[in-house]
């Protein structure tokens, strides 16, 4: 599950700096197949700042899928009877399975995966906001399971549709995957909604505490920049995060109000006339806040993630060791 | 022959045993999702909690079916002296050497155990052994090719390995630990005991670890861990079960 890519280019560069060493007619051929809906795949030329936001791109996107994992891995252990356990242990194991995935299309741009681990545990590279947010209670991993994933699915099958070859095939499984998890959180969520006083009152806040993040979750409004439109036309970047954050808002909003949940903005409304939703704008100050560091979890995810890094660096250690023998499982 | 009330009691003691040891060791693999030394293993490790949980929900409704309670009030509302689980899967996960040999031990227990039961005289047994026999072949594979692995690795990671060898054996023996029914159980062909079963499980395991250079304690050196299956557990399964009831005791009759 992820949002959107934190496109990071300094709005100040001219536009033609972002191409200015490449071959013109390199570069024409290779926009010429992209425009003409062909795959870039690992072995064909790209520009290198094409290369680089991928990279940037699919990296945060694995780094999302790990630390996602944490805070509805907390409620494994915890989840109430056996269905929802061995649904709940199926899920995570499945992020951490995109992340695999992912972390290996990524490869294919010349990252390897301990590069990309190192920099997620250095604060070099970022991931997706709203895994800074605690998961207080198991509504808020039915939440997590029934909304993030499905804001998740949003943005990724709008990148699924991009240029990169072995981005969108792992996309496209990811996706597939993802409809399961959105199923099984909205499953959640109707049983707590539908259940006892105390059920009810679990999610209602839960939600509650999520909505702030959910809007946060697609970024920013986009400024119309230059930058946009050259990623937008090599089809890196596939929609804005306006548009995608209305998709969101189109397909689930109602659903909620079905079940009798309220949401903690008075002006959100689908505005007749534009057919849009209308909302509160969300604090994109908090936004910022969170992305560099300074959410309530940021700290405890990273050293969560290191501390896995460091108890597990023996076993990376004697499988690289040069005397290492490679065993077959079927030995 | 006729069967008696003990072999019905004998029958139900096992399935606890069996089902608790599955539970709880399918809820310390699952601690390892997000954790794992790489992505490949917390995905391992789930996989295995998933057979494991849902071979324990299998047995326990097998029991359901021969009138105790519902899966879930079994396993979410016991008390701690209740449960019948070995002190082998009590223990936290540790380091991942510790919980690779756990699993080492434990599945190969398993899969002969699985093996001896694909032929019980009850049906509902036997079909239910016969389908985790298939499960669990994976799991073995899994922890063979990984012990072999890191007994290879290098000077650091056999030596962790050995160690973990030697602290998780005689916890591993407590696997073993009679039952009160052992000899219905075998004269009715239902299970052919506790210690066939770890005579069966040494003559496998043992030929598996030397062949990579590490050594098994002698059996007659070690103190098995006992008091599992009678009810007397290590200090670490109260505060499992707490953590795994938490959300469940918020209301233990709402659907949840």
């Amino acid at each position: 599950m992820y949002g959107n890519g934190y496109i990071e280019i300094d709005p100040t560069k001219p536009v033609n700096s972002l191409v200015a060493d490449e071959d013109p007619v390199k570069l024409a051929a290779f926009e010429a197949r992209i425009a003409a809906g062909d795959k870039i795949e690992p072995q064909d030329w790209m520009p290198k700042e094409y290369r680089k936001q991928l990279i940037r791109m699919i990296e945060q996107h694995a780094h999302s899928e790990i630390i996602g994992a944490l805070p509805e891995g907390t409620w494994i252990t915890r989840a109430p009877g056996f269905r929802r356990k061995l649904a709940l242990m199926a899920k995570v194991q499945d992020e951490v399975g995109h992340a695999q995935l992912l972390y290996s299309a990524c490869e294919t741009l010349g990252k390897s995966r301990e590069d990309m681990i190192n920099d997620l545990i250095d604060g070099k590279s970022k991931y997706s906001n709203v895994f800074n947010y605690p998961a207080l209670t198991w509504a808020d991993s039915a939440v997590i399971a029934w909304l993030i994933d499905a804001g998740a699915i949003v943005n990724q099958i709008a990148n699924s549709k991009g240029s990169y070859g072995p981005y969108c095939r792992a996309l496209d499984r990811i996706c597939a995957e993802e409809s399961f998890h959105l199923k099984y959180g909205h499953d959640n969520v109707v049983f707590l909604a539908t259940g006892t006083p105390v059920q009810r009152a679990m999610v209602q806040d839960a939600l509650t505490r999520w909505w702030p993040p959910i809007m946060h979750f697609f970024g920013p409004s986009d400024k119309l920049s230059v930058h946009t439109e050259t990623l937008m036309k090599w089809k890196v970047k596939m929609a804005s995060n306006d548009d995608m954050r209305q998709q969101f808002l189109n397909m689930y909003v109602p659903k909620i109000w079905d079940l009798g949940l309220t949401l903690p903005d008075t002006n959100l409304k689908k505005n007749e006339t534009t057919g849009k939703w209308d909302y509160t704008e969300p604090d994109w100050e908090v936004f910022k806040q969170v992305i560099n560091g300074n959410g309530p979890c940021n700290a405890e995810r990273l050293a969560v993630r290191r501390m896995a890094e460091e108890k597990g660096r023996w076993v990376r250690r004697a499988i690289l060791s040069k005397d290492a023998q490679y065993v077959t499982p079927l030995s | 022959m006729e069967l008696t009330e003990r072999h019905v009691e004998g029958l139900k003691e096992l399935l606890y045993k069996m089902a608790d040891d599955l539970l709880i060791l399918g809820h310390r693999n699952s601690e390892w999702t997000g954790l794992g030394p790489i992505l490949e293993e917390d995905i391992a490790f789930s996989s295995m909690a998933q057979d494991k949980i849902g071979q324990a929900s299998a047995l326990y409704e097998i029991l359901h079916e021969m009138g105790e309670a519902a899966p879930d009030t079994i396993a979410f509302t016991r008390n701690e002296k209740d449960f019948h689980c070995s002190h082998l899967v009590e223990m936290p996960i540790g380091e991942y050497d510790f919980s690779l040999m756990r699993h080492f031990f434990y599945d190969h227990a398993d899969a002969l155990r699985f093996e001896m039961l694909s032929n019980c005289i009850f049906d509902s047994v036997s079909m239910v052994a016969r389908k985790f026999r298939g499960e669990i072949k994976y799991h073995t594979m899994h922890a063979d090719a990984w012990l072999k692995q890191l007994a290879h690795g290098n000077e650091e990671s056999k030596a962790r390995m050995q160690s973990a060898i030697n602290e998780a054996f005689p916890l591993a023996l407590g696997i073993f630990e009679p039952g009160n029914y052992e000899n219905e159980l075998i004269e009715a062909g239902i299970f052919g005991g506790e210690e066939a079963l770890k005579a069966a499980w040494l003559d496998k395991i043992t030929p598996i670890v030397e062949a990579v250079g590490l050594k098994l304690p002698a059996v007659s050196d070690v103190t098995p861990a006992l008091g599992g299956r009678k009810g007397y557990h290590t200090e670490h399964l109260q505060p499992l079960l707490d953590e795994m009831t938490e959300v469940f005791r918020i209301d233990p009759v709402a659907e949840w």
